[in-house]
């Protein structure tokens, strides 16, 4: 049903760390590698090993630069995944019914065998968040992992989605944003977590942090004068402070 | 947007199609027992072909029935119910027209006005779309409702000639309003850009705070089917030209050839000139819908282009 429910049991999401994430792409390729042999028709490759290679994914890297008047420019690592919105528009458009938001726990799913691969979806997404399988003509998107996450059959440390399993920087974080006292919600609260185009009224579940501020930057001491030492000196305490304190009067 | 071929043929043939029911149904066109209802029959054919058109970028059209199953809300499957019941009344309204030898007329004014509804549903699954600034505005459902009534215009003034008839010079109108709102679509999506409509690099990336963000590094070296789907920039560079195309050979040049050719006599030419005239500018008009339709795609943005840092 193409009717987008009015609000959702739990609001299943990811909370993507911008100040952590390095960039690796391990999530992109942890997250084809999962849903090329899970949930629905493969991702297909076309053209996989020459020029003009051409595939579906669900969820890729960006890589942005984002610089002020004055300082340095900031490189932003930027992931991209479906954001399991509470408007989504690309569920209201599906002629078929094929796309729907659940109920239960607010995931965007495509129902492959209902789609008819016209595209409108991913028209309608402003984040690029699906992708059609030229292949198999129908809609690919993020399942959340929905065949992991409820996945009895495998060890429950592995019940949460691919990307989030694989990151080795912990910039991705899973839970139910529904709830404020989550883990994903406390972090959100902590840490002014943002939503993407905001003015376009989807209102993504998916939330993404900062990065944090740069420590002092060398930039805004040069009229200092420079110590080497200063800057390796830690504070000491205990034995080795009365031993370092010692050694000084002397 | 990618100006898929099946698109634009599917949008211009069922627009000119239900432009032809709009005014048939409303009294318009020949009016004898055969000429009327062989006149429906071309506007079915051209809907018909149109539909069938529509099918043709689908992944799996064989499908298709699922869509007429979301009419509460999806402007995509209401274009669908309605083009089928319009169809389907007007093609009872043809068959009865036929049989009696002559159109009934609450049958004409209900299928009327399922054409005008098909042509707006048809805008909508475009207009409807906040992705695409330039789309989302009701000049774009009143530039698909005056295209297709100026399509309908003189292939109804045409069929009347065939006919033996004089087109009423007063549908000409049509096709004056039909220019005026392909030229207001234009003016008004011409000061509608990404930035206008709120978005920028900095809100898709919600990294504002830290200064001017622009894309440094794509996810991929290859252009995915995001890019090819949704930035498509091919020929934007000729857009004025092409728009000109589209107004003076697809719009005023038909409106002069109606004029003259619905009534050849009054002009002193050869009756001959009748059908060949408004042949002439139908060709035209389709050229120039064509035209203007592809235009209506390659040069939409949509804010995806944003991550990208391309339009």
């Amino acid at each position: 049903m193409t009717m987008s429910p009015a609000s959702t049991d739990r609001k299943l999401g990811l909370v993507i760390d911008l100040d952590t994430c390095v960039g690796c792409h391990a999530c992109v390729i942890s997250c084809k590698e999962w849903n090329t042999g899970g949930y629905g028709a493969p991702l297909s490759d076309r053209n996989a090993y020459g020029a003009g290679t051409d595939g579906a994914f669900l969820n890729r890297v960006h890589m942005f630069e984002a610089k002020d008047e004055t300082g340095p420019a900031q490189v932003v690592h930027f992931p991209k995944s479906c954001l399991h919105c509470e408007d989504a528009p690309c569920v209201t458009v599906c002629p078929t019914g094929a796309s729907y938001k659940r109920q239960e726990d607010g995931i965007v799913l495509v129902n492959e065998d209902a789609c008819i691969g016209c595209g409108l979806c991913a028209w309608a997404c402003p984040y690029g968040a699906r992708e059609m399988d030229v292949t198999a003509g129908v809609m690919k998107k993020c399942t959340l992992c929905v065949d992991r996450i409820y996945n009895e059959n495998i060890p429950e440390v592995d019940r949460i989605p691919s990307c989030v399993r694989t990151c080795p920087a912990g910039a991705r974080h899973f839970g139910d944003l529904g709830d404020e006292n989550s883990d994903v919600s406390i972090l959100v609260a902590d840490r002014g977590g943002f939503d993407l185009m905001p003015e376009l009224g989807t209102k993504p579940v998916n939330k993404y942090l900062p990065p944090r501020p740069k420590a002092d930057r060398i930039e805004d001491k040069l009229d200092e004068p420079f110590s080497l030492a200063a800057l390796a000196q830690p504070e000491t305490r205990g034995f080795l402070g009365w031993l370092d304190r010692a050694l000084e009067r002397i | 947007m990618h100006p898929a071929p099946s698109v634009i043929l599917f949008t211009v043939a069922s627009g000119l199609g239900f432009g032809m029911m709009a005014l048939i149904g409303f009294g318009f066109g020949p009016a004898g027992p055969v000429a009327g209802p062989i006149t429906c029959l071309v506007a079915l054919a051209l809907a018909g072909l149109g539909l069938l058109a529509s099918t043709f970028h689908l992944g799996n059209p064989q499908r298709f029935l699922l869509a007429f199953t979301q009419w509460r809300s999806s402007w995509l499957s209401r274009e669908g119910v309605v083009s089928v019941a319009l169809m389907s009344v007007f093609f009872l309204y043809a068959a009865l027209w036929a049989w009696t030898g002559a159109p009934s007329r609450p049958l004409g004014l209900i299928s009327s006005a399922l054409a005008l509804l098909a042509v707006f549903c048809t805008a909508m699954i475009y207009g409807q779309l906040k992705t695409v600034p330039r789309w989302s505005t009701p000049f774009t459902p009143a530039m698909f409702l005056g295209s297709a009534l100026g399509g309908g215009v003189i292939a109804v003034a045409l069929a009347d000639t065939l006919a033996g008839r004089t087109a009423p010079i007063g549908t000409g109108v049509a096709l004056l309003a039909a220019s005026a709102m392909s030229y207001a679509y234009r003016r008004a999506a011409a000061g509608i850009t990404l930035k206008s409509a709120g978005s920028s690099p900095e809100s898709a990336t919600g990294l504002g705070a830290l200064g001017r963000v622009r894309l440094l590094e794509p996810p991929h070296s290859q252009p995915n089917y995001l890019l090819k789907e949704m930035v498509f920039t091919v020929g934007r560079k000729h857009a004025e030209k092409l728009a000109l195309i589209a107004v003076v050979f697809g719009l005023f040049a038909p409106l002069f050839l109606f004029i003259v050719a619905r009534d050849p006599a009054g002009y002193g030419l050869p009756a001959l000139f009748g059908p060949l005239g408004l042949s002439l500018a139908l060709l035209l008009h389709l050229g120039g819908a064509l035209a203007s339709r592809w235009l209506f795609f390659a040069e939409a943005e949509h804010v995806v282009g944003l991550y990208y840092g391309r339009r």
